[in-house]
């Protein structure tokens, strides 16, 4: 595994150190457990250097699926190849999905409550404000820049407005996007 | 009839892993990117939940510690129990985890390339565009009193303004929602 990102660890990580390691993260945070990743691995374990969890954290990004998974494949992959990449993700998945699942499992059993249903609704008002917030906060930083302001338009009326299949507003968007990028390059 | 029934069982997990399983390789900025596309699909399309259902199942997948990527457990397992939670989890996280796996090996020969820096700027305006695409959709289902309304609008403005970690606001809207406040 010399060659997978970032460069070659002289630490030896074993498949539990990744279960353990990644377990915690896993239920430590609420609504993305990310800073809670970065703690694990750069601060307490010192599995990574603050530079290499950046370089970690960008491939994360820039590939698709839930950015917190593949940063556990790709960690878990460095220390102990494709193992490592189930160990680690195992671990950050398990108690997030069994916790989720009972929560699910409690909320079926006393929908008839008004409390429950009253305490559930008003969550999940919150919650999608949080989501409002995280967009905002996000579209601040292109404000300046014409084509990226317009992209993003772009992709809230495909998919909020006219509800197109996220597949074919990618397909048509996601290239003019980066033609775009590509043109304005520095 | 029993026949009919043992075909229709698979047939319903088959879906769940393929509808989950395509959202893996187009969630470019996470899961909270996907959630139109997943309404679209859960409730317009496959009618597996309604609009209320949905919202629970957000509220549900936000309350719970973990990756924000939960509200896929909670659909699956409203869909088909403990094994379509299984099967809609492991869909939407595998085929972008072998991706990655596969990628994270030759990364470093494309670390500095222009093109990618230009995929990575391209598609940074296109996350937000759907992000924010998540939030109307979600007060599309969610809200439907004016006191929802305020909820969602007061957590907004709060969490851009302030920085209270998210749980609190879960739990002090938890409370009054109990409450019957709001």
């Amino acid at each position: 595994m010399n060659d997978s990102i970032p460069s070659a660890p002289p630490l030896a990580v074993s498949c539990t150190d990744l279960f353990i390691g990644f377990l915690k993260v896993g239920m430590s945070g609420f609504g993305g457990v990310m800073p809670f990743a970065r703690r694990m691995l750069v601060e307490e374990r010192r599995w990574l250097s603050e530079r290499e969890f950046t370089e970690v954290l960008s491939l994360s990004q820039f590939l698709p699926g839930p950015n917190i998974i593949n940063v556990s494949v790709i960690v878990g992959s460095r220390f102990a190849g494709p193992v490592g990449s189930l160990a680690a993700s195992l671990g950050l998945m398990l108690m997030p999905f069994l916790i989720v699942l009972v929560l699910a499992a409690l909320y079926a059993r006393f929908d008839a409550l008004a409390a429950v249903r009253g305490a559930t609704a008003s969550v999940s008002s919150a919650a999608t404000g949080l989501i409002v917030a995280m967009g905002l906060r996000m579209a601040q930083p292109l404000m300046g820049t014409g084509w990226q302001v317009a992209i993003a338009a772009l992709g809230f009326v495909a998919l909020a407005l006219l509800r197109l299949p996220l597949l074919w507003a990618l397909l048509a968007i996601a290239p003019v996007s980066v033609a775009c990028a590509w043109w304005t390059r520095k | 009839m029993r026949l009919v029934d043992a075909q229709m069982i698979p047939q319903v997990l088959l879906e769940l892993a393929q509808q989950f399983g395509l959202l893996s390789f187009l969630a470019i900025g996470g899961v909270n990117a996907l959630i139109p596309d997943i309404h679209r699909r859960v409730v317009d399309m496959e009618h597996w939940m309604t609009d209320a259902q949905f919202s629970q199942a957000f509220a549900i997948s936000q309350a719970s510690p973990g990756p924000n990527m939960l509200i896929v457990s909670v659909i699956g397992w409203n869909v088909y129990g403990f094994v379509g939670a299984l099967v809609a989890t492991l869909a939407i996280c595998l085929p972008s985890s072998v991706l990655t796996y596969g990628v994270a090996h030759v990364w470093n020969r494309f670390r500095d390339a222009p093109l990618r820096s230009a995929i990575q700027r391209g598609l940074a305006p296109v996350t937000v565009g759907l992000i924010l695409a998540s939030g109307y959709v979600l007060v599309r289902a969610t809200d439907s009193t004016w006191v929802a309304y305020a909820l969602t609008g007061a957590t907004t403005l709060l969490a851009l303004t302030t920085r209270i970690q998210p749980l609190w606001f879960l739990l002090a809207a938890g409370a009054l929602g109990a409450l019957g406040v709001a």
